[in-house]
């Protein structure tokens, strides 16, 4: 592995470094876990597993869950997405209640997506591990943390001994500098990098975010940002905290209380990659390159700028590339040439991990104030959580979108994976603001295309796609 | 003992970047139960809009039912951390999946099943491919001497982690395992809540 200098290390292998409890094996280590997140759709069978072993909960103190992923979104109420969902949050809600788990549950007025509730409830910290039965778990990387996403035999191994067996992952520097142009958020800036790196760039690696534009992004764009690195197959995301990082967290409910904040701040003002440690592989991308972007595939590298044109199959070299991008075509109804601004959207959804923050909310609303959502044209916004949702309704967000004909919803995981009834139907092409642009994610044969927060309102008002940066230049009714 | 951890029929699956919602659609996470996802593996691939299973896809084909080994290529199982898809593909008969390279988390997921997943370069993948367009293929699995063997005394060799390979073979108790430290655990415990008082 990568370090020349004997004691230059990673902000990753700092972390790592810190949680060695013991080693299994040679090769493996045992790392202690800060916090353990769980939802309804990844732990009812590790409970089930944990009580067939006799085994207990080692530290419901430092579990938390919220209900996301199958809940509704058009009334809070347990019952409201069906009969099997309502049997998986009562299994939830029995398993919090039989370990002492504290629960955010529908009757809480903070329950929300497990990935915007942890950093807003100040669970989330820097140099902390934190895992969850969830692949976006890297979201909360953000603020220095490793954070990586489990499969349920790992949940209840840690349920029963708040560890969990690794190996060193590789190190990987995504670096960019400079400064975004107008109307390019985070969430451009990741689509753009996993473009370039691919969907399986990141397989083995943790991804550091670093350079000047990261340093000036506020914390709702840097989750974005560490949420989608899993979308390259990275096992975490990772952004040095800062004073941005510690003024976001300062008087949250779980943030170290006053008698320990300066000790807590002194420490992860330790938190970074050393001037001469090593990174297995380093990018760099120039911020102002980027543009607005947008999928037009079946998985997230098969991005493009929105005033390109849909790519020719045969203009990939890679014979499997070409192969995958003809079908992806096939799937999502385009030819290649077609200018994606040309093309008329049924469905927007504005919510999920990657997206429901008040930034996010902020950013879509400037752009729908005053104007109404396009003729046929379904459009929902699904903020991430219940502060989120109070926040955009004192602020006025609400009210615009309402106005404009959006459906303003209740927190959930909602129409990024259509557990519950918040589906796509099929042939329907949706403008999202979530992370995957997998084939039926959305709902069996939907077609969708991942963009940012503003670029979604765009599409809603236009009823086709829009090149935000263009649109606003001409209209001049944006700064 | 047979030194043979598995055999089979060879299903392959010709495609790179097969994600987990493929695997296992979502409509199918709504289960308590560890069982019962068999039949829904690769549901929209496998079954036709009205129900019926579609013809055209390789699972569905007479001379793969039964297959034991799935072969496929790139990056297979990324997404979402679902356990569901090791479930699903297992309680289908797979206890083997061969592929150029898999999804970190699926993985994992995967041997803490106790399947066997098999990372081979592109090169051995496509002859491995290329085996198949020649009729159906049976193979063996030797984990012991890291050998995939075609029959007729050919084999191609395979790397695997020593600490995977050891857990497949005497097939360890993930949890059981790591609560041999627990002393160790508990002493971090301590030193942690010394250190950072406000970690709780």
């Amino acid at each position: 592995m990568g370090q020349a200098t004997a004691n230059a290390q990673t902000l990753y292998q700092k972390i790592y470094a810190s949680h060695v409890v013991g080693k299994l094996n040679p090769s493996t280590d045992l790392l202690y876990v800060d916090r353990h997140l769980i939802h309804e759709v990844t732990s009812p069978q590790a409970f089930s597993g944990l009580k067939l072993a006799k085994r207990s909960v080692r530290r419901p103190d430092l579990t938390f869950a919220t209900m996301d992923h199958n809940v509704s979104t058009q009334r809070r109420s347990i019952d409201a997405a069906g009969e099997t969902s309502r049997k998986q949050l009562e299994a939830l809600a029995a398993n919090c209640d039989e370990n002492q788990i504290p629960l955010l549950d529908l009757t809480h007025p903070d329950q929300g997506i497990v990935h915007v509730i942890g950093p807003e409830q100040g669970l989330t910290q820097p140099g902390m591990i934190i895992v969850c039965g969830d692949s976006h778990t890297s979201t909360h990387g953000a603020f220095g943390a490793l954070a990586f996403g489990i499969g349920t035999s790992e949940v209840e191994h840690v349920l029963a001994t708040q560890t969990l067996p690794q190996q060193q992952a590789k190190t990987l520097k995504v670096e960019i500098n400079g400064k975004l142009s107008s109307h390019v958020t985070p969430k451009d800036v990741i689509m753009a990098v996993i473009g370039k790196l691919g969907t399986a760039g990141g397989n083995g690696y943790v991804a550091e975010f670093s350079g000047s534009a990261i340093r000036a992004m506020s914390m709702e764009g840097r989750m974005t940002l560490c949420n989608m690195s899993i979308e390259m197959g990275a096992k975490a995301g990772l952004i040095a905290p800062d004073d941005t990082t510690f003024a976001y967290i300062k008087g949250k409910a779980h943030a170290p209380k006053e008698e320990h904040w300066q000790g807590a701040v002194q420490y992860w003002q330790s938190l970074y990659s050393d001037i001469d440690a090593v990174f297995d592989q380093t990018v760099t991308l120039d911020a102002s390159s980027i543009t607005p972007q947008i999928t037009w595939g079946t998985n997230p590298e098969q991005v493009m700028a929105v005033d390109q044109s849909v790519p020719e199959p045969a203009s990939f070299t890679d014979p499997t590339k070409r192969d995958a991008a003809e079908r992806a075509l096939a799937y999502m109804g385009l030819e290649p040439g077609q200018k994606l601004t040309d093309c008329k959207v049924d469905v927007v959804f504005i919510g999920s991990c990657t997206n429901s923050r008040i930034e996010d909310l902020r950013a879509a609303a400037s752009v729908v104030q005053g104007k109404q959502v396009a003729a046929g044209v379904r459009a929902l916004v699904v903020p991430g959580s219940g502060m989120v949702k109070r926040q955009a309704e004192n602020e006025g967000l609400a009210s615009i979108f309402k106005d404009a004909g959006f459906e303003w919803r209740e927190p959930g995981c909602s129409m990024c994976l259509g557990m519950n009834d918040d589906r796509v139907a099929a042939g329907e092409r949706c403008a999202s603001t979530s992370n995957r642009n997998f084939e039926g994610r959305q709902g069996r044969g939907a077609r969708t295309h991942l963009v940012s927060p503003a670029m979604a309102a765009a599409a809603a008002i236009a009823g086709k796609f829009v090149n935000i940066a263009a649109a606003t230049t001409e209209t001049g009714d944006r700064a | 003992m047979s030194k043979i951890f598995a055999q089979g029929v060879v299903c392959p699956l010709d495609k790179n970047n097969v994600d987990t919602d493929q695997i296992i659609p979502k409509q199918f996470l709504t289960s308590v139960s560890r069982e019962g996802f068999g039949q829904a593996m690769f549901f929209d691939w496998r079954y036709l809009a009205d129900g019926s299973p579609n013809p055209d896809f390789v699972i569905n084909k007479p001379e793969y039912q039964g297959a034991s080994i799935l072969l496929t290529r790139a990056n297979f199982g990324c997404g979402s951390s679902r356990e569901h898809a090791p479930w699903a593909i297992q309680q289908s008969g797979f206890n083997v999946i061969i592929a150029e390279s898999f999804a970190d988390i699926f993985f994992n997921n995967s041997v803490n099943n106790a399947m066997l997943l098999i990372q081979l370069s592109k090169t051995n993948i496509d002859l491995l491919f290329n085996r198949c367009t020649q009729g159906p293929q049976h193979w063996q699995i030797d984990l012991q001497s890291q050998e995939i063997m075609f029959g007729n005394n050919a084999a191609m060799g395979f790397n695997i982690d020593a600490d995977i390979k050891q857990r497949l073979l005497s097939g360890l108790d993930f949890i059981g395992s790591s609560e041999q430290l627990n002393p160790q655990i508990t002493d971090y415990e301590q030193s942690r809540k010394a250190s950072q008082p406000w970690l709780g």
